[in-house]
């Protein structure tokens, strides 16, 4: 399992998109802190690079990497290996690249410049994003094995994530205005990582008191120390479930 | 002519003798003649100046009923134990000067303040410092008096065990200049009050509001400083107010406000700068109010304007890094908005005019899906929110059409 992680994180540190990656994420990010007149704002301008570009890098180069090496799958399975061994090597390998590519690129600039709870709480949501997406790229790729299906399908995902999810939530909110719907946005806000993420950043942001009632309840469940625990756990439960399903499909793939 | 001479003679000479008794000087000290301030109190006569020189003075109540200057040298300690009010005053032109007032007493059924003028003409209070009284310096039913350069300062922790900075009810005519107040519930507080000037005053860290004043016709606010308020300042049920040049400062925090502006007419609020609040100015059932050459930054909502006002002008405004630049909860607009400069316009300006070519629209679509549905604010800065707003901002359909700016300006105004 070892050297199929190294083999696999070598590979992808010599590779050119991944290397581009890291190098433009870490000049736009030196320059939006530039920029900006107060790093605060900054860190806002950051905060969409973080939730939209991020998922969406993490997630199409994982799908096109996992189609791309089908060969040296294949090759790897004829050998004496388990299947699961296979795929979770390679997802880990894929995470631990981009991870470090994101942790360079924007964790970086923003411990140069806003090394305090709100800068840690985005390079901790970044850096769990990074790792979700490539996940969620594992399910998909593992669910066809077309090419330009499994690519479509990601790209379909990410969307799904980023925009339609949210157009959702504000059908139901319109929907259901008469209720009270503080306490279901909780539980909504868990079945989107991108959605829990922003949330989390913007809570340490102190924006908490623009948004009123909804709010303070918000304050004071994502704001405690439990809060903080429970997002990290669902975080990590939509790392594990999509690649424990992907890793079941590649079990059982007719390759 | 004997006569004549003898009752000049005798005039001048009664005149000399009321001088004399005029200026009388009364000094009260641990080395003095007299020891007590109530002793002394006792003994002068209206026009008579009591000196207190430094040192602890724990004598109840001290109740001024007569026309007299109280100076204290070099901030001598009035203690009320924590159970008297500390000064009373009932008399015309009494002067209270540089006293150290602590610990005034505090009760369910009276208001006790650290200084009481009560029913009074022309009374100054000026340069005492005020540490630890319930109510600071109260005035009720008084007219023409001045409180000037007072460091007023509460421990207040919750709004119903504490008391105001400078409380003021009834009066008329007040000068309230550069006092600095602290840790009240409300740190200025009028309560009809009329024709009164409150001049570069410092209020901070009160636990409710900073400034806050019911039917209080024809006040002037002039460079005052209100700052880290538990809600900022509210106003209410007035008109004639003027406020110029103050500083509405970090009043962040739910249902918190720069200003809460509620039944307020024919007001003028001028070349104030707001920053950093949760809602600039929130204004409800207020007409024609002039807002002119303000300064907002780094608020929440700039402004939040019900749909219940009316012919409020807003003009010449920056608007600054706001999240969001005006809030409405209904699509009446009876107000204008032209003439300001926005930070988010987009437009152009062909002819160089330096006002932009096209209408700016300042309310976002969000921010009146917020006001009807708060629970939308689990999508604040999400992608399809800026998806929206974008689309709405081309063709506005549920936001206000009118309320625009025909005439937004390229660059931002120097105030």
């Amino acid at each position: 399992m070892k050297k199929i992680i190294k083999y696999v994180i070598v590979d992808l540190l010599r590779n050119k998109i991944v290397l581009f990656y890291t190098l433009l994420s870490l000049i736009i990010s030196f320059s939006i802190f530039n920029l900006e007149s107060n790093t605060s704002k900054g860190l806002l301008s950051l905060l969409n690079i973080v939730l939209i570009i991020v998922p969406l890098v993490c997630m199409i180069f994982s799908t096109i990497y996992i189609y791309n090496s089908a060969e040296f799958i294949e090759l790897l399975v004829s050998q004496p290996l388990r299947r699961r061994t296979i795929w979770i090597s390679l997802f880990i390998g894929l995470s631990v690249s981009l991870s470090l590519a994101f942790l360079i690129g924007i964790g970086l600039p923003i411990i140069i410049y806003q090394p305090n709870s709100t800068g840690f709480m985005m390079l901790l949501m970044g850096f769990l994003l990074s790792i979700i997406f490539v996940s969620i790229a594992m399910l998909a790729s593992a669910s066809t094995r077309d090419k330009a299906k499994g690519i479509g399908f990601a790209i379909l995902l990410w969307l799904y994530f980023s925009l339609i999810f949210d157009a959702i939530v504000l059908f139901i909110l319109f929907q259901f205005q008469d209720y009270p719907l503080e306490k279901p946005m909780i539980i909504f806000s868990f079945l989107n990582p991108i959605d829990l993420s922003r949330i989390q950043i913007l809570l340490k942001m102190d924006i908490a008191a623009l948004m009123g009632y909804t709010g303070a309840v918000f304050k004071d469940f994502f704001g405690t120390t439990t809060g903080i625990v429970v997002t990290t756990i669902v975080l990590s439960l939509w790392i594990l479930i999509p690649v424990w399903i992907s890793a079941k499909k590649f079990g059982k793939r007719d390759l | 002519m004997m006569q004549k001479i003898f009752s000049i003679i005798f005039l001048s000479m009664f005149f000399l003798f009321c001088r004399n008794t005029e200026g009388k000087t009364i000094s009260v000290g641990k080395n003095k003649s007299v020891q007590s301030i109530q002793k002394a109190l006792a003994i002068a006569k209206n026009g008579d100046t009591v000196l207190v020189y430094a040192g602890l003075y724990k004598e109840g109540n001290i109740f001024i009923k007569k026309s007299i200057v109280l100076k204290g040298i070099n901030f001598p300690v009035l203690d009320g134990e924590n159970k008297y009010e500390i000064i009373s005053i009932s008399a015309n032109d009494v002067t209270v000067d540089g006293f150290k007032v602590q610990h005034a007493g505090r009760s369910e059924i009276k208001d006790l303040a650290g200084i009481m003028i009560y029913d009074s003409y022309n009374v100054t209070i000026i340069n005492n410092i005020l540490d630890d009284t319930n109510f600071g310096i109260y005035s009720q039913h008084s007219r023409k008096c001045t409180i000037k350069n007072n460091s007023i300062t509460a421990y207040g922790k919750n709004e119903v065990q504490s008391g105001n900075g400078i409380n003021c009810w009834r009066s008329d005519s007040l000068l309230i200049i550069g006092n600095t107040i602290k840790g009240h519930r409300d740190g200025i507080y009028f309560e009809f009050v009329t024709n009164s000037l409150i001049w570069r005053n410092i209020s901070t860290e009160n636990v409710r509001y900073g400034l806050h004043f019911m039917f209080s016709q024809d006040n002037n606010y002039i460079t005052n400083l209100f700052k880290d308020n538990g809600s900022g300042v509210a106003v209410m049920y007035s008109h004639g107010v003027k406020m110029f040049n103050n500083f509405f400062e970090d009043n962040w925090g739910d249902a918190a406000y720069g200003i809460l502006l509620k039944d307020i007419s024919d007001s003028y609020i001028e070349g104030n700068h707001f920053l950093r609040n949760t809602v600039g100015i929130h204004m409800e059932g207020s007409s024609r109010i002039v807002l002119q050459r303000n300064e907002f930054i780094n608020n929440g909502w700039a402004i939040k304007i019900q749909a219940s006002c009316d012919n409020n002008v807003i003009t010449k405004n920056n608007f600054l890094g706001n999240t969001f630049d005006i809030g409405t909860n209904g699509s009446l607009v009876l107000n204008t908005f032209n003439g300001n400069y926005w930070d988010k316009y987009e437009g152009y300006d062909l002819d160089k005019n330096k006002i932009g070519d096209v209408p700016y629209h300042p309310v976002s679509l969000y921010s009146m899906i917020i006001d009807n549905n708060p629970s939308a604010l689990m999508l604040f800065r999400s992608f399809i929110v800026s998806l929206i707003d974008k689309s709405e901002k081309i063709i506005p359909t549920v936001t206000p059409e009118n309320l625009k700016d025909d005439y937004p300006l390229m660059l931002p105004l120097s105030l």
